[in-house]
């Protein structure tokens, strides 16, 4: 039985040559808007029009007064749990996939009511896009500066912002660049690079999907083409080299009596056999001698392929240590400073001791000041700040009971970050960005 | 200057790799939940890789109803073996005995009985604080919103509204004793991307995912597998469909579909064109809420 299976599997392997498939590349984007924007109908138009929703999940909330997509609440087809659908109202970060003949999306849908902040930054965090969404009847309101401060805080390569409900001013170009000229001025100033403004009607469909007919005066590209166009992956190649090590494999069998490889992943940069390496914090040296996979030994390796290495000499390395270039190390921290978005119930405060867990290492860690709070609505620092409640956001200055091989998050969004574990509870209660 | 650039699929391995090395360096007891299916089939693949050339470091567990279809269990007992894996059966013995069975106590109560308080059961004997499950996202709506690691108290229940954030790839592994975790290492896959990693692994699946003439009865909209007979209604005549099952789960509780696919490559194309989604032919999916429900009670 379990013979002739796998002779059809190969059989059929060997038949498919579809180059297509492998070239798809994964971007991932956070979605950021009230239900007032139409958002959820936004994420319900993209689903539908590239076909990530099925006909029984539609069914499920097909409407009778047949508004929308035809009779289906394209909103609906976004809130997942019971408690959501009575309030009307998204309570947590959800999860879609759809996908092109280009490109796979992971879109974070992020709610823009309550726990917002909380909510935010942790859709943004795994983000290499933001949508964030603006009423065009509105412009730019205090919702959207925070909205747009905080995806720069994340250090969002691409923002894209969709300028919604262009049906209820009649399609108006002057008002959308008018809008989109606020926005430049704006995100200038919060370290966003690479802004897309979109003119669209979610409800009609006009610029997402699909042109429509109304706006020929918008030469740029829909909101799915620009999906499809941003890059994903440029930065490998320039980025310092670092291999967090997660586990120490040892199988100590009669085959692999002396094997000792070290287990993780890439988080940032290449490497290849024969590079001069350097375990931290300890600072030992060696050189790769193989880079081992299921597959084979490969040659090369790149962020953010999970490998096994090995090394020419014996030296002591376990969890929790990081291997770099030697020549482009890290630093090694006893004090940090970062920027904290905080997420407990319980304000964090100064004196006030935590576990922090930075790549593979988790350390005990103590708040010995808080530089300052920013208001997240007039974005100015409150030096004077003596606590960080729930969805607050602030600088903070900690001190650590071992030290931890640390990038400052604007160098490495990848060991450049940290969340903190309130001891008590073991609950994540803050997403760090060291400074 | 070569351009380093990952497929989409190949990100996602990786991802499941970090995933999984994550729990075995953090956790003091894991286990694999292996169902049979495919998921199963790709997140043993997944595990094979990330600890390669080593052995897996955790064991297999599988929680058989006893209604699973003739073909599961003669693949699962092959496939184990062919990987070298070590496998744990568990039954809910007493209800087994007392003849528990969808048709007389309700879905509901059977799988309750037979699959949730066997898990908890299985998960309780081991003394597991991480259970390996290959749930994904996309699978159904309540699900969207899961974590890759789940908290489970020490009843083994889900609360929606007290789950951790999840930031970057940094997964907080901390619990108290008692406490537990679900991990769920291909979350962010969907169901295309299972057939394509299956076709490009050559990973290899049960027989029943393939087309071929099957023994059936048409339920409304269903087509319910009759060739062991004993659960079919009063004057329902099963007949030869050619049919194939998109999900695997019970017998008396798992649908087929009229297909003729009977590559995955024939599979893969009616997935791309697939209008309904694949746990449409789960039974105990449906009615309002289900999954939600039966995740708070300790259900994957």
């Amino acid at each position: 039985m379990p013979s002739s299976n796998q002779a059809s599997n190969q059989a059929s392997n060997q038949a498919s040559n579809q180059a297509s498939d492998q070239e798809i590349e994964l971007l991932r984007l956070v979605t950021v808007g009230s239900v007032d924007d139409g958002k959820s109908t936004l994420i319900g138009r993209l689903l539908y029009d590239t076909k990530g929703a099925f006909e029984d999940q539609l069914q499920a909330v097909r409407k009778d007064d047949g508004e929308g997509a035809n009779g289906i609440d394209l909103a609906q087809l976004t809130d997942g749990l019971a408690a959501e659908r009575e309030q009307g109202i998204t309570i947590d970060v959800a999860y879609r996939y759809f996908s092109t003949p280009k490109r796979k999306f992971i879109m974070a849908d992020c709610p823009g009511h309550e726990q917002y902040t909380r909510n935010m930054v942790t859709g943004a965090s795994t983000a290499n896009a933001a949508i964030i969404l603006i009423d065009a009847r509105k412009g730019v309101l205090q919702q959207t500066r925070r909205h747009t401060h905080i995806i720069g805080l994340l250090g969002l390569p691409h923002l894209i912002v969709a300028i919604n409900k262009m049906d209820l001013i009649d399609y108006d170009e002057a008002t959308f660049n008018r809008i989109k000229e606020e926005l430049s001025e704006f995100c200038a100033r919060q370290n966003i690079h690479d802004l897309i403004c979109i003119p669209i009607s979610a409800l009609a469909g006009d610029m997402v999907v699909d042109r429509g007919d109304n706006m020929s005066w918008y030469q740029g590209q829909t909101v799915l083409e620009t999906l499809e166009g941003v890059e994903v992956s440029g930065h490998i190649d320039e980025a310092d080299f670092r291999f967090p090590v997660q586990y120490v494999c040892r199988p100590q069998t009669k085959e692999l009596p002396d094997f000792r490889g070290f287990m993780g992943r890439i988080a940032s940069g290449t490497v290849k056999v024969g590079d001069e390496v350097m375990q931290l914090p300890a600072g030992k040296k060696s050189k790769i001698k193989e880079i081992v996979t299921f597959d084979g030994n490969l040659d090369e390796a790149f962020a953010p392929q999970s490998v096994t290495l090995t090394l020419a000499d014996e030296i002591d390395i376990s969890r929790g240590d990081i291997i770099v270039h030697a020549d482009k190390a890290p630093q090694i921290a006893n004090e940090i400073d970062a920027i904290v978005c905080w997420m407990g119930e319980e304000p964090l405060t100064p004196r006030k001791k935590y576990h922090i867990k930075h790549a593979t290492n988790t350390v005990k860690a103590m708040v010995s000041e808080i530089q300052y709070r920013t208001d997240i609505n007039a974005l100015t620092q409150d030096e004077t700040a003596e606590a960080l409640a729930v969805n607050e956001i602030g600088k903070v200055s900690l001190k650590l009971m071992s030290p931890l091989t640390v990038d400052r998050y604007a160098d490495n969004r990848a060991t450049g970050n940290f969340i903190i574990i309130d001891s008590f509870t073991n609950n994540t209660v803050g997403a760090a960005m060291i400074c | 200057m070569p351009q380093h650039k990952l497929t989409q699929l190949q990100e996602l391995e990786s991802e499941s790799i970090h995933i999984m090395r994550e729990v075995v360096a953090e956790f003091r007891n894991p286990v694999m939940l292996y169902s049979v299916g495919k998921d199963s089939s790709v997140m043993l693949h997944l595990a094979r890789k990330a600890f390669h050339p080593g052995p897996l470091p955790f064991s297999l567990l599988h929680v058989d109803t006893g209604y699973k279809f003739k073909e599961m269990y003669e693949f699962r007992d092959w496939y184990v073996k062919e990987v070298g894996a070590k496998l744990i059966v568990h039954r809910n013995e007493d209800a087994i005995a007392k003849g528990m069975n969808p048709q007389d106590f309700g879905v509901a109560r059977c799988c309750g009985a037979l699959k949730t308080g066997a898990l908890l059961e299985a998960l309780e004997i081991g003394d597991y604080d991480a259970a390996f499950g290959g749930a994904r996202r996309d699978e159904e709506r309540s699900r969207a919103k899961e974590r890759v690691y789940s908290m489970r108290d020490s009843f083994g229940q889900w609360d929606p509204k007290n789950q951790r954030p999840e930031l970057w790839s940094l997964y907080n592994g901390r619990i108290h004793d008692g406490e537990s975790v679900r991990v769920f290492p291909i979350s962010n896959w969907t169901e295309m991307d299972v057939w394509q990693y299956i076709r490009e692994e050559n990973i290899p699946i049960v027989p029943l995912y393939y087309a071929k003439e099957r023994l059936m009865v048409e339920r409304g909209d269903h087509l319910i597998p009759a060739e062991e007979g004993q659960f079919l209604l009063e004057g329902e005549e099963p007949k030869m469909v050619m049919s194939r099952y998109r999900t695997l789960g019970c017998m008396p509780c798992t649908g087929a579909v009229r297909s003729s696919a009977n590559t995955i490559e024939g599979i893969i194309e009616e997935a791309s064109i697939a209008t309904r989604s694949e746990r449409e032919t789960r039974i105990i999916d449906h009615g309002s809420n289900s999954m939600e429900d039966k995740k708070k009670e300790g259900y994957f």
